[in-house]
């Protein structure tokens, strides 16, 4: 799979859960899988991080 | 057998290893992802695939929240409560119960406009660290050293203009080796306590690179730790503790959806095993 912003190659881990995020090592954009189904996979773009993230 | 479900907005290695301890332990497991759940009023609990009880995960403060809000509505047993995400999500609340209850906790001011946070400065001096009420990894703590950094910094807060930032929350700073003390508390247990190293600034926070490194567990600290954590209503708990030249332990801070995934590898006890175990005994209570 390729990365949406760049086009290089993107590295999903075959483990790799709905919900995780992968980043693409060329351009460092952010995604979220939102779908994962064998090989088929959706990505979104990641949110950023909020005012209100943490612990 | 019962059935753990985890919420989340962002999956981390936390919710994986929870994920992955509580199928090791038996139980069924599912996933929740909270930005794509939708509730309504008339909304049953039967709809959803909640489980037996829900470890609220969300990164956001305040999706986690709201989220908690609408699984009490539904009476699923979530945990952390409502009650106990609203307190430790607010520091100025955390600071006010901490004090009520007894716990030695940093001095610390509360004001409600620019001019008088400034009053405050002027009457209590300098320095005092500035912290907002809602927020994590150190973002926005900042110690102020002189009334060029406090003019600075509150015409800044002015300029924002947010709703946090009209609730000045000024703390005393305390005289503490360059490192605090985060403890993991699960009910009326210590799971693990870590030294947090400064790594080369004022903040120790780990998200921002301070160096962990496992800390026994005194007596003291467990005393401190569970009446903090009972203080502000139980759960799963990350309380934060400076170690105050003159006063000794202080707890500074008690946090809701604590981060474990450095503290998990240098451990003693199975952290998330703690958790879960935790979870199935709530429910049975």
């Amino acid at each position: 799979m390729n990365c949406p912003e760049c086009d290089a190659n993107l590295n999903i881990p075959d483990d790799a859960a709905v919900g995780e995020i992968v980043s693409c090592a060329d351009c460092g954009a952010d995604y979220e899988i939102a779908k994962k189904e064998g090989s088929d996979i959706e990505l979104k773009q990641a949110e950023t991080v909020g005012e209100d993230w943490g612990e | 057998m019962q059935k753990i479900c985890i919420v989340f907005d962002r999956l981390r290695t936390e919710e994986k290893l929870l994920q992955t301890q509580a199928s090791e332990m038996g139980y069924e497991t599912s996933m929740i992802d909270a930005k794509i759940t939708r509730f309504n009023t008339d909304s049953n609990k039967s709809e959803y695939d909640f489980g037996d009880v829900v470890l609220e995960r969300c990164i956001s403060y305040y999706r986690g929240l709201h989220f908690t809000a609408c699984l009490e509505f539904l009476n699923v047993p979530v945990i952390n409560s409502f009650e106990v995400s609203n307190t430790c999500g607010n520091k100025m609340i955390t600071s006010m119960l901490l004090k009520k209850n007894n716990i030695p906790t940093p001095k610390t001011y509360f004001s409600f406009s620019a001019e008088s946070a400034m009053e405050h400065f002027e009457k209590v001096g300098y320095p005092l660290v500035i912290k907002p009420i809602i927020g994590s990894w150190g973002r926005s703590v900042m110690p102020i050293k002189d009334k060029d950094t406090a003019d600075a910094i509150i015409e800044n807060r002015q300029v924002t203009d947010g709703p946090q930032d009209r609730i000045y929350y000024l703390q005393e700073m305390i005289d503490r080796p360059p490192r605090d003390i985060r403890v993991i508390t699960v009910g009326d247990q210590i799971v693990a306590a870590m030294y947090r190293k400064s790594s080369g600034g004022f903040k120790t926070n780990i998200a921002l690179g301070a160096e962990p490194e496992i800390c026994k567990i005194t007596n003291d600290i467990e005393e401190l730790c569970l009446k903090a954590s009972k203080a502000v209503g139980g759960g799963i708990l990350g309380i934060d503790l400076m170690e105050d030249k003159n006063r000794g332990l202080v707890v500074h801070e008690v946090n809701n959806t604590v981060e474990f995934k450095g503290l998990v590898k240098v451990a003693e006890k199975n952290i998330p095993k703690e958790m879960i175990d935790f979870a199935i005994n709530y429910i049975r209570k």
